[in-house]
Parts: structure tokens; sequence; C-alpha cells
């Protein structure tokens, strides 16, 4: 690869690159021309890079936390005097801003975690069916069939009104209920895969059936499991959200982008700011997201590129 | 054909079973005795009147055979009856199921409606603005959060200009039947609730008619000489939209979880918002009844769904 790699320096026609380089490479070398795609990821660095950095952020910058009240200072307006103000204040007083940089903290931690977890269950359950297919898949194709058929918000209630949530619990019950598209995608791919020569000539020469799944058929499925990651974070984020809006989620006192609209319909007249920053946040980091998944598609898709 | 339809419809067993063991499943999951849940706050109860209880609700029997009663009695159209209200779940739902029909009605003709012509001519425009602008829209129908949107659009349409309501299915005191008044009550929420929907039909149309108009069957009907108007509706369109049918299944399953969504921010007396205020309350039977009545018109809907498709694409074996 290291070889391949070196290749970017010297001027060669695309034609030539596509013959030697990897797909990692051409991945890389069309990504970097799409600049919608690049934008979307360098948007969401920083949003995830100001979300790690809030502590720093609001005793440096802003000389507040995020639950400090000032009762004096309600439904403050958008000032930047003082800075913690910028984006006004709610109810109670409380810095917007610095509230958004924690809530980008918690959505985003259940966002990769949950997605992490996902991902992990639906590779190894569409592996699984894919390659044993019979009874296995049948009995995982079954599951997939129930679960799909509960619709998702309604299961997430039943769930949360029986535990008190919080964002580990919430991370723990989304990490274990939105793998299904994953494990579909992953199935279908194995199913096609397995009845390739290189499968059978893996399995002619004695490889065991752990390492024709790892070795073999995994490095050919992975590719567009990051596409599948990026798109995934995005619905989890917005799933999150709208629990916590519900009030089911995460839980005041800690901020969440979703609990901070909570009681938005009640302040709308009064501080319209308190509604449109939360969600223009979920709006914005899930857009990103969504945007980076369809572009790393077309990026690692050797059929589009074909076109 | 009866085949097909009598299969699919033996199919929907098992998955209804499925549904009922998980969600039995997890109500019984939970943790402390639901007895004491269900006379919290009750001080001068004796561990007699407890035990009577839990005999009077079968709690005392072993799981399995819970289970067993709990479907049967559903079968018979008994979901328990709700802790709030003192009536019967099943009653309660149906009471609240038109009007998330109608909401759910008119947000699927919304996103056929603006989807699949949006998708066309963004397809016939390759490359141009009219293209980049529905691609663009295709993502962003699907970041934006329904609830804040709605959100917004109550500040702007209902605070600010005051041209629609907020609230409710009809203005209090006005006529049932007014159906102007209706309209306006349901515009906001039905927009919103169709809004990821209008950008998957868009998508997939787009896909779809840039497949089909490159196949050959589409360079023939030029070769014919046929108006380019004749090729791309009579010719290409049918055969785009089979997957119109297809993509029905993630948004029957958005439209029943968004529906919920939508009906809280809009006050919209629906299934959802029963559902949701029985979750609040710890009504667990309602909440029970809610998310098995929810699946159960799911299930419903993917074998229409299905039975749509074999009736549109003759490819299907039946």
């Amino acid at each position: 690869m290291a070889t391949v790699a070196r290749a970017d320096v010297v001027p060669a026609t695309v034609a030539s690159r596509r013959a030697s380089a990897g797909l990692w490479t051409n991945a890389w070398y069309s990504l970097r021309r799409d600049r919608l795609t690049m934008g979307a990821a360098a948007l969401l660095l920083l949003l995830a890079a100001s979300a790690i950095a809030a502590p720093l952020f609001a005793q440096y910058v802003f000389h507040t936390s995020f639950e400090e009240q000032d009762l004096l200072h309600i439904y403050a307006k958008p000032t930047f005097d003082p800075p913690a103000y910028m984006l006004g204040a709610d109810e109670i007083g409380r810095s917007q801003v610095v509230r958004l940089l924690y809530g980008g903290q918690v959505s985003l931690f259940i966002g990769f975690v949950a997605a992490l977890m996902n991902l992990t269950l639906g590779v190894g359950l569409g592996l699984l069916a894919g390659y044993m297919r019979g009874a296995v898949d049948d009995l995982i194709t079954w599951f997939i069939t129930t679960l799909n058929s509960i619709p998702i918000i309604f299961l997430l209630l039943l769930i949360t009104s029986l535990f008190q949530p919080g964002a580990l619990t919430l991370t723990l019950i989304i990490g274990v209920l939105f793998w299904t598209g994953v494990t579909n995608f992953v199935r279908g791919q194995t199913f096609a895969l397995r009845e390739r020569e290189f499968i059978t000539a893996a399995r002619t020469i004695g490889a065991a059936t752990p390492r024709i799944l790892m070795r073999h058929i995994l490095p050919n499925v992975l590719p567009l499991i990051f596409v599948l990651a990026a798109i995934d974070i995005g619905s989890i984020i917005l799933a999150e959200s709208a629990l916590s809006y519900l009030g089911l989620g995460v839980l005041p006192p800690t901020p969440s982008w979703g609990n901070m609209l909570s009681n938005a319909q009640s302040y709308a007249t009064r501080a319209p700011w308190l509604v449109v920053a939360p969600g223009a946040m979920i709006f914005l980091t899930v857009l990103c997201l969504y945007l980076i998944g369809d572009g790393l598609r077309d990026a690692l898709d050797p059929r589009l590129k074909a076109s | 054909m009866r085949k097909y339809i009598i299969r699919r419809v033996l199919y929907a067993i098992p998955t209804l079973l499925g549904i009922s063991v998980i969600v039995f499943a997890i109500s019984r999951l939970a943790p402390g005795d639901p007895v004491r849940l269900y006379t919290f706050g009750a001080t001068n109860i004796t561990e007699e009147d407890i035990a009577a209880l839990r005999h009077f609700y079968g709690l005392d029997q072993p799981l399995p055979i819970q289970y067993v009663t709990w479907l049967m009695n559903m079968l018979r159209g008994d979901f328990g009856k709700s802790l709030q209200y003192n009536q019967p779940a099943f009653a309660l739902l149906m009471e609240r199921l038109p009007a998330t029909l109608q909401l759910a009605v008119l947000a699927l003709v919304l996103q056929v409606g603006i989807g699949v012509p949006l998708g066309v001519i963004a397809a016939l425009n390759r490359g141009g603005w009219v293209d980049n602008a529905v691609r663009f829209f295709g993502v962003v129908g699907h970041a934006i959060p329904q609830f804040w949107i709605g959100l917004l659009l109550i500040v702007l349409f209902a605070v600010n200009l005051h041209w629609l309501p907020s609230q409710g299915l009809l203005t209090i005191g006005k006529d049932v039947w007014d159906i102007p008044d209706r309209l306006k009550h349901i515009l906001l929420p039905a927009f919103v609730l169709a809004l990821a929907g209008v950008a998957n039909y868009s998508r997939y149309l787009r896909t779809e008619t840039l497949d089909v108009i490159a196949q050959d069957y589409v360079r023939t009907a030029r070769a014919k000489g046929l108006r380019e108007r004749t090729v791309v509706y009579v010719h290409a369109l049918r055969n785009a939209l089979i997957p119109v049918v297809t993509a029905l299944g993630g948004i029957l399953a958005a439209l029943v979880s968004g529906a919920l969504i939508v009906e809280q921010v809009f006050t919209w007396p629906g299934v959802g918002q029963l559902t949701y205020a029985a979750v609040r309350g710890k009504d667990y039977p309602l909440i029970m009844a809610g998310v098995m009545f929810a699946s159960t018109m799911l299930v419903i809907s993917y074998l229409l769904r299905d039975l749509a498709y074999a009736r549109v694409d003759p490819r299907i074996k039946v």
C-alpha cells in the first residue's frame, strides 16, 4: 500500500492510477475533489472538537457552567456582553451556548458508541446469516422482520417507560436495537460473495470458516460499512434527540440538544432563539453525517465510478 | 395470485407472534412489582390486599401462562384495561385511530405527489441546478428533526403570522364537517410528517428514472420517432414507478413512528399521542396495547404493500 500511495506524487493519468492504486487510495483521491463532502467532514470535526472542549470553553471563554443559573437574566436576548449570552439565556438564565456545547458531547457520544454496537452486532449477524444460510439465516431474518415491524419510536417508548433512562442506558438500548439495516446489507453482500471463485479457492485449500469470513469476506464488505456507519450515527442522533425532546431520553439537568427543546413550545413566543439553536445543531450534525455517507458511497462504490 | 395472498398472510403470523413475545418480555423485565406501581400512593393497603390483587391480575401465575392468557385475550379483541381511563384499551385506541389515519394518509399522498415529480424532473435535468437542488433536498429532508421543523412552523405560521392554527383537529365549537377548518388544522402536521418521505421518494425516483432511461427499450422508443414526452411518461416512468411500491416499506414504518412525534408537537389526538400519554402516566396495559396496535397497523400495511407489489410487477412469482 505504501508504495502505491507514493504514486500520488508522480503525475499520472486517472486510468493508470486506477489500475495500480488500491481502493482506499482511489477513494481518497476522489474524496479530496468532492468539496461538499470535505466541507461536511470539516464542519463535523469542528462540532465534535468544540463539544469535547466544552469544559475549556465554559471555564475560560464564557466563565460559566452548564448549570449555573442567573435569575436576573432569564430569557436574555443574544448578546456578546457577556459572551456567555451570545446565543441568549434560557428560562432560568443559563447560558445557551455552553449548554449547546455540553449537549453536543451527549449527542455525539450516544451516536458514536451506539453505532459501534450496532455495527458490531450487525456485521457479525449479517456475515453469519449470509454465509451459513439455512436455519441460521431463517432465524435471523425472522428476527429482523419482527423487529422492523415494531415502529421504532413505539418500541423505544415501551422500553424507556420501564427503565429510568439516562445517557448510558439510552446508548445501550439504541445500540442493541438499530442493527437490522446493517445486518440486511452485510447479509446480502455475503450471500453474493460466497459464490465467487476466490471463496471457493480459499475453501479448497482448506481455510476454516472463521478465516474465510474474517480474511476474505469482511474486507470486501468493509468499505461500504463506513457509509452505513455515517448514516447510522445520524439516525441515532435524530432518534435520541426525539426521545429527549419527549422527556424520555437524556434527562435534565444534563443538557442534550433534544431535551433543550422540551419546553420550547411554552416559550416559543418569548425567546424564539431558544427554539432555533438546539434544533439547528441537531440538523447540522445529522446533515454533515448524511453528506459524508453519500460522499463516501460515491467515492467507494466502483459501480458508480465506472460510469 | 390467491395462493400468493394466502402465503403472504400466513407469513404475517410468526411476525405478529414475535412482536407479542418482545412486547410481553420487555414489560415483564421491568424492575419492580406491577401491583406496587398500580397501588402507588395507597397507604392503608395490607399484604393480603396485595396478594389478592396479584391473584386478580393473574400475576401469581408462571410467566408463560400469563403470556398465553394475554395473547388469547388480545385475539378476542381484549387488549386489557387502561389504568388511567378505566376503559378497555382497544376501544380507546380505536377512538383515536381515525385522527392518525387522516394524518398518515394525507402525508403519504403529499409524499408521493411531491416526491415523485421532483425525482423525475431532477433525473430529466441531470447535472443542472434543478437536479442539484433536488439532490440536496433529498439529504436535507432526512436530516431535519421532525419535532424541530414542527416547532419552527408553529412559531412562524401560528404565532407570528396567525395564518394557521397550531394544534388540534378542528376549532372547538365548529362543526365536525367543517372541511376548510379541518384542512387548515391538518396542513402543518401532515406537511411535517411528509417531509422525510418526500426526500426519500425524490431520491428513489431520480435514481430509478436515470436507470430506466438508459435502457434499450427507451432507446427503441426514441428510435421509433416517438415524442420525448411519450417516451418519458408512457415508456420510462411506468417502469421507474415500480420501486415506489418497494420504497413504501421503510416509508410506512417512518410514518407510524413519525406520527407519534408529530402528534405530540401539534397536540393531534391520535394513537401516538394516546400511547405517549400512557407512557407518562405509567399506564402499562395501555402502553402494551398501543405498541401492539401500532405494530399490527405496520404489519398490515406491509402486507398491503406486498400485495400491491405483486400486482404492479408481473415478474413477481405468484
